[in-house]
């Protein structure tokens, strides 16, 4: 019928040649392009044997009891966590998801068994960005700022942890996070450090942004090599659309399945800019999901008109349509920074873009010796100057990988290998 | 006595799905305040629509989607999760293998009304194997010795002849669907049961009314166990078009006919 994980590599689709890589070290992760990385992430065979199933169970936390949620969301009944738990005495890894991310996106669920696998009790949490958070978890309703983004996240973890004390036994505590997760479990454990809740031992960054605005100017710029520019995704997003089809009737396939996604890949169905832009198109998709969950969260009239109440049967496409053509230029401007500014008078938006920056909370950094950071070489989140940045403030703490994109290594053995042995240390 | 069961059954899902269906009415219309212009429209975008579908009875789909949230979420993922949880692995993989094996015959009508002989005599060639070999299905050794495995159904057939998918439809219990393929979904069905009650394999034992509904209970279980998909599980405020889209283009690009090499 519906799979799930087609709807994620359909977002994407696919792109160019495996080629075989200069021999760097004994790095084995095999994709040599920074795109084709993050796209096609690490081929099954060298995703580490993990166990097909884990004892776990879900948590549905109610945040804010008091909160009444709008009639669209009726599905939303409390904040999502997977908790999956051992029987004896272990230390609990709580895991933040990247942007987008739920509590049971694959990457999360493959840490999850990684760690489980290795004797660790694991708490997986959505992202911030994620509408089930907006809409449940986030007091604001309006992601994007780690400060805040931090103080949700620490009550979510708070939550988490009364729900499940009874039925474990914790000897320490961990954190981590991928993407923007990785920068949010920075400001987290800063903010640990003054609750002293959970007193977190460990904390693993994996490939974080430097700076979230920096970042997503990157991710801007893959889309406006589409023709015509960004606001002509919908054009875009057809004409790569009929390719992929065309590309099937073509050959002689027996279904829309992995082996066909892989031959895209091989045939160099899709150029580089191309390939570019679907990854900046996939991105858009899921920002205007964030644009709209917040928008219907705080009623600000944004996409929606202010005070309409959407029933669960009533078309969205409309809404879909003007969301995912908005960039997220649009959203900090228009929404974002407004909303801060009105918080705090006088504030810049180049104050307002530092504070959404490793670089404010440096010191804290640079000092503390429970961090851990891996990233790649050719992540196109972070600039060379922000990559060298990265490099001088961990230290020995840092581990740089010479490929894998954005987070496309993530789950190959070596890697998952590396975060396990991190937090036993 | 299971005929009454059944009709209490059906009565429960019609009010259940009836209640929905108004419950949707009344929560509109509610917030009293004035409403003020978005700051962002459609109009001002001059660009093509994309992941379009033929949906003309959005409204009713959409309350079906929520109907088989509600049934997943108290009836089948409970069902499914006690299933796993007591049925070892290796046996849930064999049930899975003999399901799919029974599916073969399905497969195999459909690639011959499609007139595909090589891919009839491939599918034909995985039924006697895995029959054989694979004890009753109960394995797969077909796959390993190259037999590739082609999913076929009558909506494909209908899709292969040239007929277009129709409308978007979301079908209680099954999902989603589209009038081509809910058409084909009935007459797999009604071919599936004629070949059944004309071998009717457990006549014999005078008793086969219970056996058989639960060789079909078992199937349910089974098919959910294999899918992964949950409703909104996704928690995108979108999935609705995201599934719609990928299920449309998904049945489109693998019921048409291949295009000639150039």
């Amino acid at each position: 019928m519906v799979y799930l994980k087609l709807m994620f590599i359909a977002a994407c689709f696919i792109l160019s040649p495996l080629q075989s890589h200069a021999a760097d070290g004994d790095y084995g992760y095999p994709i040599p392009g920074s795109y084709e990385a993050t796209i096609i992430g690490t081929p099954a065979a060298l995703i580490p044997p993990l166990p097909a199933y884990i004892r776990t169970r879900q948590l549905e936390l109610d945040i804010f009891p008091d909160r009444k949620k709008p009639p669209i969301f009726f599905h939303d009944q409390g904040l999502l966590c997977t908790f999956a738990y051992q029987k004896q005495k272990a230390p609990l890894v709580f895991l933040i998801g990247g942007t987008g991310a739920g509590n049971q996106t694959p990457r999360l669920l493959t840490m999850t068994k990684a760690l489980y696998q290795a004797g660790f009790h694991v708490i997986t949490l959505p992202s911030p960005t994620h509408s089930n958070f907006i809409v449940s978890a986030s007091q604001s309703g309006i992601p994007g700022d780690l400060t805040e983004d931090a103080v949700d996240l620490y009550r979510v973890m708070e939550a988490a942890w009364n729900e499940v004390k009874g039925d474990i036994e914790v000897s320490d505590f961990h954190l981590g996070g991928y993407s923007m997760g990785a920068t949010q479990a920075a400001f987290v454990a800063k903010l640990d450090e003054e609750r002293r809740l959970f007193n977190f031992r460990k904390v693993l960054m994996i490939n974080p942004s430097v700076s979230l605005y920096n970042s997503v100017t990157r991710i801007e710029e893959l889309l406006q090599q589409i023709p015509g520019g960004a606001k002509k995704q919908g054009i875009f997003f057809n004409r790569m659309l009929s390719k992929f089809s065309e590309f099937y009737r073509y050959g002689n396939f027996v279904a829309v399945n992995e082996n066909f996604l892989y031959t895209i890949y091989t045939e160099k169905l899709f150029s580089r800019p191309e390939t570019a832009g679907l990854i900046g198109l996939s991105y858009r998709i899921g920002l205007g999901g964030m644009i709209f969950s917040s928008d219907v969260m705080t009623n600000s009239g944004y996409v929606v008109p202010k005070n309409r109440v959407l029933s669960p049967t009533d078309s969205l496409f409309d809404y879909f349509l003007v969301s995912t053509h908005l960039s997220f230029y649009d959203y900090f401007n228009e929404y974002f920074y407004p909303h801060f500014l009105k918080q705090r008078p006088g504030l810049t938006k180049q104050a307002l873009i530092d504070s959404e920056s490793l670089r404010s909370i440096e010191s804290y950094l640079k000092t503390s010796a429970k961090f851990g950071m891996m990233t790649n070489e050719n992540d196109f989140i972070l600039t060379k100057e922000e990559l060298d940045y990265l490099k001088q403030l961990f230290g020995e703490r840092a581990r740089i990988y010479p490929r894998g994109g954005h987070l496309g290594n993530l789950e190959y053995k070596d890697n998952l290998a590396y975060m396990v042995d991190f937090f036993k240390k | 006595m299971m005929i009454v069961i059944r009709c209490h059954v059906i009565r429960i899902c019609l009010a259940l799905m009836l209640s929905l269906s108004l419950a949707g009415c009344a929560t509109t219309g509610v917030n009293s305040q004035a409403e003020v212009p978005a700051m962002h429209s459609i109009n001002e975008f001059r660009d093509q629509n994309f992941a379009e579908v033929s949906d003309p009875w959005e409204g009713f789909n959409r309350n079906m989607y929520r109907f088989n949230f509600y049934v997943d979420r108290y009836l089948f993922i409970p069902v499914v999760n006690s299933y796993e949880f007591v049925t070892p692995v290796f046996l849930q993989e064999r049930i899975s293998a003999f399901y799919n094996n029974l599916g073969e015959v399905k497969n195999l009508t459909n690639s011959l009304f499609q007139l595909k002989g090589i891919e009839s005599m491939t599918t034909l060639g995985r039924f006697v194997t895995n029959s054989t070999v694979g004890i009753g299905g109960l394995f797969d050794p077909a796959t390993s010795f190259g037999l590739e495995r082609h999913n076929e159904d009558f909506g494909k057939t209908l899709g292969y002849w040239g007929a277009g998918s129709g409308p978007y439809l979301v079908l209680p219990f099954f999902g989603p669907s589209s009038v081509r393929d809910t058409g084909g979904l009935v007459v797999d069905t009604g071919i599936t049961y004629g070949i059944y009650s004309a071998i009717d394999p457990f006549g014999f034992t005078g008793n086969s009314f219970p056996i058989d509904a639960s060789i079909t209970t078992l199937n349910f279980v089974d098919t959910r166990h294999n899918q992964s998909f949950r409703y909104y599980e996704s928690g995108y405020p979108f999935e609705y078009y995201m599934v719609r889209f990928l299920y449309h283009e998904k049945r489109d690009i693998e019921s048409g006919r291949p295009l000639p090499a150039d």
